[in-house]
């Protein structure tokens, strides 16, 4: 075990310390009314994935050294399919619920629904 | 990069900076396929929590999110999994200096919040379902219960596993595969505590937010 640089100790005390602020962070996001509503959405999913990345980074040391390469591959291969994954699946459940939207018992339009 | 390199342009016996010739240690080597494992798992996950993105609001009628979740519990919860992350960490240090009472400390506390964890979440859901919040109850709850009951599911095993481990190590010692099997728990109890902060946010947080 080399202790070049910061001990493993302080790398996962580190680690826990920052999502714990992250954490925080986020529980404060959702609950106070100081930040526009409509950012909030956006700002808990950054925080949870830079709380991801710390969790990566900290604890399951993948980082960008020469020894993690084959890992750190796998996960950006296992992040795109859990980007197709869920963003396919909302676009495609949002373009059907659309399709199924006609308007009930209104009278016979020659509009078409694309 | 370097895996294009080694496979393709020399051959192996003359590989000049290389400190062994031949495959990668078997750590090496099991750390990598279990990580593989623990991606194919995440995306499972992935399909969970688009289901549950896309059945959010089919509450037909009964209770929302707002209605049922409890932020404190949520947090109790969260602080219960990352320090045992975080304790799991200690443990693989202590694991790695073979120092036995360290992992046995490491493992118990990391055991007992994991426990924590799932005592609050077993309550959580009893208490849904005493008030009616069944997963039959509505699509949104049906989604719910899958999304967050599978990551329970992943806490119990893991649990099973960790004191399976303790029983290992105390019998055969910190042999060289007792550490493998230990590296995979590690990875596996970090990637679950990755899920976590997925539900808390996507499910509780983003739930409740005004």
């Amino acid at each position: 075990m080399d202790a070049s640089a910061p001990s493993e100790f302080l790398v996962y005390t580190i680690g826990l310390f920052v999502a714990v602020l992250l954490t925080a962070t986020s529980f404060w996001t959702a609950n106070t009314t100081l930040l526009w509503p409509g950012g909030v959405f956006l700002g808990l999913a950054v925080l949870a994935i830079a709380q991801m990345g710390i969790h990566l980074v900290f604890f399951l040391h993948i980082t960008s050294g020469p020894e993690s390469t084959n890992n750190a591959l796998a996960l950006a291969f296992g992040v795109l399919t859990v980007f197709v994954v869920v963003a396919g699946t909302m676009w495609i459940m949002a373009d059907m619920n659309e399709s199924m939207m006609m308007p009930s018992g209104a009278p016979m339009s020659m509009r078409m629904q694309h | 990069m370097n895996i294009a390199v080694a496979i393709d342009t020399v051959p192996q016996d003359a590989l000049p900076s290389a400190s062994e010739a031949g495959p990668a240690p078997k750590r090496i080597v099991v750390a990598y396929g279990f990580w593989i494992f623990l991606l194919s798992d995440i995306v499972m996950f992935a399909a969970l929590f688009a289901s549950y993105a896309v059945l959010v609001r089919s509450t037909a009628g009964g209770p929302t999110g707002v209605q049922l979740f409890n932020q404190t519990t949520v947090a109790i919860e969260t602080a219960c999994l990352l320090v045992s992350s975080y304790t799991c960490g200690l443990m693989s240090l202590a694991i790695n200096s073979r120092n036995r009472l360290g992992t046995y400390l490491g493992a118990l506390v990391t055991f007992a919040l994991g426990a924590a964890f799932l005592t609050l979440e077993l309550r959580e859901f009893a208490d849904m379902i005493a008030r009616g919040a069944t997963p039959q109850r509505s699509a949104f709850l049906s989604a719910f219960f899958t999304l967050v009951g599978c990551h329970g599911l992943h806490v119990t095993l893991g649990l099973i596993w960790l004191v399976v481990m303790m029983v290992q190590v105390a019998v055969m010692g910190f042999v060289a595969s007792v550490q493998r099997r230990l590296l995979c728990f590690s990875l596996f109890w970090h990637a679950l505590d990755i899920v976590w902060v997925g539900v808390f946010t996507v499910v509780y947080l983003m739930g409740v937010s005004p």
